[in-house]
């Protein structure tokens, strides 16, 4: 093979498995209440593919995935490309995903050879869970006390 | 009074949502009188006293709470916006003495819904986090204190 159909096939074997699209329609699926556009560049390095696409993030899968992947990155590093497979749904929209949790900070990505892994920050997954926990003390009390007012009267 | 949080991780947001036996003016008038804003907003080792209150587009909320030994912190609401008696979003920030905002401190979003009820009022509070620096909620300051002492 030259050199060029090695580095190709490379880079094809970290794309997901062929899927098979049904010869009937399915209906447009409802969209993600936020971010339902998700502009995303695939990364195959295939240069026909080497512009943005529009994906539609499905509203069913959204937060499940993110979620999904966190708890992953948790248990243990895992690559990008791992990771897409786990889901029904493009590598970019996997990416989309594991972009949005990287910007509030809970996983991080790390170059290691070819791969990108996909790691969680443990201090900013626990540092987030306890201030809301913390905060979620707080209104617990204030609602408590909105009602004792109330109750008071005028 | 019902009452469930539900929280968002990746959103780092807080969801309180509450039910009181109270019409939606009474419940509103919990955040637009001062003085009785003051009596729930704070917890018992940190009550809150409101120094200034423009509860409208473009006002800010400046208040302070003291813990037990007479330490002060300060804090604000910059108004966003005000649709009396149904809803308002606020930015909740630290703050300096004067009332002026604290620099590089996390700020917090929250957006209040009332709306009527069977039985009275529903109030729905969503609270995001504006920064991956995460700090206690100053609600919570007469705990750390005591830690800290």
């Amino acid at each position: 093979m030259s050199q060029n159909d090695e580095a190709e096939s490379e880079q094809l074997s970290l794309l997901p498995g062929p899927r098979r699209r049904r010869a009937t329609s399915r209906p447009a699926p409802k969209a993600a209440q936020t971010d339902p556009v998700a502009r995303v560049v695939v990364d195959t390095g295939l240069a026909h593919l080497d512009r943005l696409f529009d994906y539609l993030v499905p509203a069913d899968l959204a937060d499940a995935t993110r979620r999904d992947i966190l708890r992953r990155a948790v248990e243990g590093e895992l690559s990008v490309s791992r990771l897409a497979e786990a889901y029904p749904m493009s590598f970019a929209a996997v990416q989309k995903h594991i972009a949005v949790l990287e910007r509030v900070g809970l996983v991080t990505k790390q170059r290691r050879g070819r791969e990108l892994l996909v790691t969680s920050d443990r201090d900013a997954v626990d540092r987030a869970r306890r201030a809301l926990d913390e905060l979620a003390e707080a209104w617990k009390g204030r609602v408590q006390r909105m009602a004792d007012l109330l109750a008071e009267g005028n | 009074m019902e009452l469930t949080v539900d929280q968002d991780l990746d959103a780092l947001t807080l969801t309180v949502t509450a039910t009181f036996d109270h019409p939606v003016d009474k419940v509103w008038d919990l955040y637009a009188d001062p003085r009785k804003l003051e009596r729930w907003w704070g917890p018992p080792g940190a009550p809150a006293t409101v120094i200034e209150h423009d509860l409208h587009a473009g006002g800010i909320v400046h208040y302070k709470m003291t813990i037990d030994g007479g330490q002060e912190h300060h804090g604000r609401w910059d108004v966003e916006s005000v649709d009396a008696p149904n809803s308002f979003v606020v930015l909740d920030r630290f703050a300096n003495a004067d009332g002026s905002p604290a620099a590089d401190m996390p700020t917090t979003t929250m957006r209040f819904a009332l709306a009527p009820t069977e039985a009275g009022c529903q109030m729905v509070c969503v609270a995001e986090y504006a920064s991956r620096e995460l700090h206690l909620d100053k609600g919570r300051l007469s705990n750390e204190t005591r830690r800290a002492a």
